[in-house]
């Protein structure tokens, strides 16, 4: 799976000579084999890496304030994405929609890391939302709808029909 | 730039020795675990950091890293590489380990549990020839490792940690002044109190800790691996000896040095009421099974309940029936015996508190609270009946919850969100539409002043013992909301009279009183009562009760007995079940939905198989459901099917082919492998009802005898008695072997079907000894039944259970369920026709006139609120509002409720 996300995000990144992978342990944490050091071990700093790689910077953050809010997100998605209960998926909604709810994007107002990896991480989730929790999950949705629909994100994940308009209209009655 | 800690939380040592190291200016503030903080967070987290730009960092690692850059020192990809590896690999098992070490007490069993993680610490540390983890100089990640393993490192040398890396980090000032800061020199006494706010920690391969939500028979269990070790130790207790006799119960029984002294108590029945099966297997029998099992153990055990008769409720019952209220609770009191007696019930003793020690006892409490100037004179508003000029009791008052809006809470306490009430505080009271009434203010105490004692006790009795989740999880919630002072006064005759001169007409709030009644009626039960209840040395005290009645255990009592400053027995294991529910529904007296206690016996079933099916659903975790189709179904496959089977064929083998002789056993690799595989479950039983978790426990009784039928089914001991020498040999071995079993299981069964267990060892002639040898230490399944023991006569233990016998008892007790046609051919009723009618039903409760009535309550509100809001003519909407209330009142006579002191109730008598 994280496997996946890397050729992805490397598609996305535009780099011509994709990289060999390998993995380790129980959890598949993926490995890269470099060539001028030590291997480099975990999703999140391989992805940091090759955003470097690419010379995009801004994708980790363009302030010192901006690059601790996406590596703070770039933690709770192998934290609490990769490994949940079901009890844990309503907090972990709940409290995504209420962040999301003045946002953009993971950082704010610009696309960085934090988005394609939370989306990556957070699509099983949302492809198993009835229609009624992507609502009640409004601010949820529609992030990921808007990232899903971001140009050359999506590659290796199947779309999630997202509803546009509410069935139910609060002024129904 | 803002940064948000608290004491005593391992993840704030990070930051503050981020803060230290790169020297960036930022204010710190202290403030509670329970801080929210980070608005778009439902659980409080901290740290936490203000950024200039107003957004939040929830993360320790985020925020060291924005520490370090801001200072100038960007991080490196090998600096992100064990950053992210302390968030993903070593945190999980640093929590778990933390977790162990502070609240349960285990320190010495953490190194498992980091121990994975440690050795790659170690192995990347021996290949680095830096003195930092990514350099000549510290950076974020010798900070975060370090913070992040100090605490778990603080009392012990125990773990190789590549000791040069881990003192050069240690040793620096800014890190031991982070610690000093967030640990104060306490050590993990300081983590304590955050560690009990967070979530247990997962534990993902642990076998004996499944979790207990499915029902016994469903979690389904793989084939147990079984060692050559654990072969030949089975093998061995096998050959042991039986224990000498048990000394019998000698009462009075009181405290023993050396011995396990345990005092059980459940929480005391209220008198008028008679119990439903809810309150059966909430308190009685769940303290039954558990006081049994706890004797068979060897534990010195003394287990006391009695009735609470005391407080308005009986006033207006005995005013009812035309009795005082001592007759009334006279009455009462044998109709619960009886009835406890019929489930059997082994109470040391069955008081109540109406009597002298009760007085004595309670004034005394009463008086040290005041001398010691825990009480504080208040007022509080009291509903109160206009016409005869007396205080309604809160629990007759019903309406809508102010806090989570429940239609149904009663005027003391919401049974849905489980918050204390004042009766006036709830919306749309019910009482005030029968009854005019006014709200007088009224003297009263409150005892205040005693929350750092509680907190304190409550540490340490809830990591010490065993106290239910759901019980640890309403007491946290009671003290999050603050204490608040609570009247333990009210104005009525039926009560213990409060002694102080300026309150002479007035006696204890129920609350207050009742839950002393576990002390008087020890007392009454012995004179050296103060050995068990001013002994915490020496005793341990059970409660067991519903979830409802948690708050008065955990806080309120507790408050009284440490405010009375007299070296009191306080709990220490608090055991409280969730609700039982009935086929989906409510127990509801009124509604006459459910099997009270005085009907059980009524349908014929043995009151072992009630008790039976009881446990097997006890609500422990979680609410379940009684349901007779699934009682039925339980005592044909799990009684009749599984258990009674095997042990009424291994009795029969042996008196049908061996005389009635236990055969000689020559056990085989195969016959140890099965003493191997019931001495697991044995264990498991054990370790679990140890732990009062009385539903998952019984999972392994069965699973044995499920050993057992396979092992008979594949061995074939008919077939093989009739073959040569060798086979009927292996028949005598098979059949040996099972009877044995069976008799391990009586002794199993003991807690949960007494009467059965004794009916098994009657049949099997089996030596009284045997039951106080099996459950000795981890289980010890002895050969009991040696060769050449006769065995007695062996029959059938269970009854099916047939079809149409449980649907017409499914018809009988289901309340709803019940057809217009027989009710109205059973009794002639004037309703569902919406209008008065005389209502000549004799005393007590018409549970089908009851139901009818609601449905045309129902009908006449759904109409009344129909007319509202076509805005009908005033005159309209009065007639059906009066037509309404009318209806209402004949629904209270029929449900037995007194509408009293209604004018209906001269036509009622």
């Amino acid at each position: 799976m994280a496997l996946r996300e890397l050729s992805s995000l490397e598609k996305y990144l535009g780099l011509k000579k994709p990289n060999k992978y390998s993995t380790q342990g129980d959890k598949k944490i993926p490995v890269l084999q470099n060539n001028n050091g030590p291997p480099l071990v975990g999703l999140v700093t391989i992805a940091c890496h090759l955003v470097k790689e690419a010379k995009r910077p801004e994708l980790l953050g363009d302030s010192a304030e901006s690059r601790a809010v996406v590596q703070q997100w770039l933690e709770f998605r192998v934290t609490r994405l990769d490994s949940y209960s079901k009890e844990d998926i309503k907090t972990i909604l709940k409290d995504l929609n209420a962040y999301l709810q003045d946002k953009v994007y993971m950082a704010g107002n610009q696309f960085t890391l934090a988005d394609t990896l939370i989306y990556y991480g957070i699509h099983p989730l949302i492809v198993d939302l009835a229609i009624q929790e992507k609502e009640q999950y409004v601010n949820v949705t529609r992030w990921f709808n808007h990232i899903q629909h971001y140009p050359g994100i999506r590659h290796h994940l199947p779309p999630v029909v997202v509803l546009r308009n509410r069935i139910y209209t609060s002024r129904h009655h | 730039m803002k940064l948000f800690v608290s004491e005593g939380n391992p993840h704030c040592l990070k930051v503050l020795a981020a803060v230290e190291v790169t020297g960036v200016h930022c204010e710190a503030q202290y403030v509670s675990h329970e801080e929210k903080v980070v608005p778009f967070l439902s659980r409080p987290a901290l740290p936490a950091l203000l950024l200039p730009n107003g957004q939040h960092l929830f993360s320790s690692n985020a925020i060291c890293r924005y520490m370090f850059e801001v200072s100038g020192v960007e991080s490196t990809e090998l600096c992100n590489q064990w950053l992210e590896w302390e968030a993903t690999d070593l945190q999980p098992a640093l929590l778990q380990a933390l977790h162990m070490t502070v609240l349960q007490g285990k320190g010495s069993e953490v190194s498992k549990v980091i121990q994975g993680p440690l050795n790659y610490l170690v192995q990347s540390l021996s290949k680095i020839n830096t003195p930092y983890l990514t350099g000549e100089a510290v950076s974020v990640a010798d900070v975060v490792l370090w913070a992040a393993l100090y605490p778990i490192l603080l009392d012990s040398g125990r773990f190789d940690v590549g000791d040069l890396w881990f003192d050069r980090v240690n040793g620096m000032h800014a890190c031991q002044t982070a610690a000093q800061k967030v640990l104060q020199g306490k050590g993990h006494e300081c983590m304590k109190s955050y560690m009990q706010r967070q979530p247990a920690p997962q534990i993902s391969q642990c076998r004996d800790m499944q979790p207990s939500n499915s029902t016994p028979a469903e979690a389904d269990e793989g084939e147990r691996l079984v060692s050559e070790e654990e072969i030949e130790a089975a093998a061995l207790t096998w050959n042991k000896g039986l224990s000498p006799q048990a000394t019998e119960r000698k009462h009075p029984i009181l405290p023993q040095e050396g011995k396990r002294n345990i005092l059980l108590t459940s929480a005391l029945p209220y008198v008028n009421n008679v119990p439903h099966l809810g309150n059966i297997i909430g308190c009685v029998l769940s303290a039954d099974v558990f006081s049994r099992y706890g004797r068979l153990r060897g534990w010195n055990l003394l287990f006391v309940c009695g009735t609470d008769e005391y407080g308005t409720a009986t006033e207006n019952k005995a005013r009812e029936e035309g009795l005082t209220p001592q007759q009334i609770c006279d009455k009462y009191h044998a109709v619960h015996s009886s009835i406890y007696k019929w489930f059997q019930i082994d109470f040391d003793f069955f008081g109540r508190t109406t009597t002298e020690k009760q007085t004595e006892i309670a004034q005394d409490i009463f008086w040290r609270l005041h001398k010691n100037d825990f009480l504080v004179e208040d007022t509080v508003e009291q509903l109160c009946c206009e016409n005869c000029k007396r205080f309604l009791a809160d629990r007759f008052v019903e309406g809508i919850c102010p806090h989570c809006s429940y239609p149904e809470a009663r005027g003391d306490q919401c049974d849905k969100c489980g918050r204390l009430i004042n009766a006036v505080e709830l919306k749309a009271r019910q009482v005030m539409e029968l009854i005019p009434v006014v709200i007088l203010l009224h003297n009263s105490l409150f005892p205040f002043g005693l929350e750092s004692q509680l907190e304190q006790w409550l540490d340490k009795s809830t990591s010490g013992g065993d106290w239910t989740p759901n019980a640890k999880q309403i007491t946290r919630s009671w003290l999050r909301d603050g204490l608040k002072p609570r009247c333990i006064t009210r104005d009525l005759h039926w009560g213990t009279p409060v002694p102080h001169p300026d309150f002479k007409e007035k006696v204890f709030y129920v609350w207050f009183d009742a839950p002393i009644g576990y002390l008087s009626i020890t007392a009454n039960y012995t004179d050296k009562w103060e050995k068990w209840w001013k002994n915490p040395q020496q005793v341990e005290l059970y409660n067991f009760m519903a979830k409802d009645n948690v708050p008065f255990h955990s806080v309120v009592f507790p408050c009284s007995l440490l405010g009375a400053q007299d070296n009191y027995t306080l709990v220490n294991h608090l055991v409280a079940t969730e609700y039982l529910n009935y086929e989906d529904t409510k127990f509801s007296k009124s509604r006459g939905v459910g099997v009270f206690g005085d009907m059980a016996k009524d349908t014929g079933i043995p009151s072992d198989v009630w008790r039976f099916y009881l446990l097997y659903v006890r609500p422990e975790g979680q609410d379940s459901a009684f349901s007779w189709a699934d009682m039925a179904m339980k005592n044909n496959s799990e009684l009749l099917n599984n258990l009674g089977n095997f042990i009424n064929r291994a009795g029969m083998f042996v008196m049908k082919f061996f005389e009635g002789c236990v055969p000689v056993m020559d056990l085989q690799h195969e016959d140890k492998r099965l003493l191997a595989l019931v001495g697991w479950e044995l264990q498991q039983y054990i370790q679990l009802m140890d732990k009062v978790k009385i539903r998952d426990a019984l999972k392994h009784i069965l699973n044995i005898s499920r050993h057992g039928n396979q092992y008979i089914q594949v061995n074939e001991p008919w077939k093989k008695i009739k073959g040569g020498d060798t086979e009927r040999q292996r028949a005598g071995t098979v059949t040996g072997v099972s009877v044995n079993i069976a008799c391990l299981l009586s002794v199993m069964l003991l807690p949960y079907m007494p009467t059965v267990s004794q009916t098994i060892r009657d049949q099997l002639n089996a030596p009284q000894s045997c039951i106080n040898t099996m459950l000795q230490g981890t289980g010890t399944f002895v050969c009991a039944l040696s060769a050449g023991h006769r065995v007695g006569t062996v029959s059938p233990l269970f009854q099916k259970l047939e079809a149409d016998q449980i649907e017409a008892l499914k018809k009988k007790f289901g309340g709803q369920q019940k057809t217009a046609q027989n009710a109205a051919s059973a009794q002639p009723v004037t309703v569902p026709v919406p209008a008065a009618a005389e209502v000549t039903t004799v005393n007590g409760v018409d549970s089908e006139k009851a139901k009818q009535l609601t449905q045309a309550v129902a009908e006449q509100g759904d109409k009344v609120r129909a007319l509202k809001a076509q805005k009908a003519e005033k005159a309209v909407i009065t007639a059906e509002v009066a037509k309404l209330l009318d209806l209402k009142k004949q629904l209270a006579v029929a449900e037995g409720k007194s509408p009293e002191p209604a004018p209906q109730k001269s036509k009622k008598k």
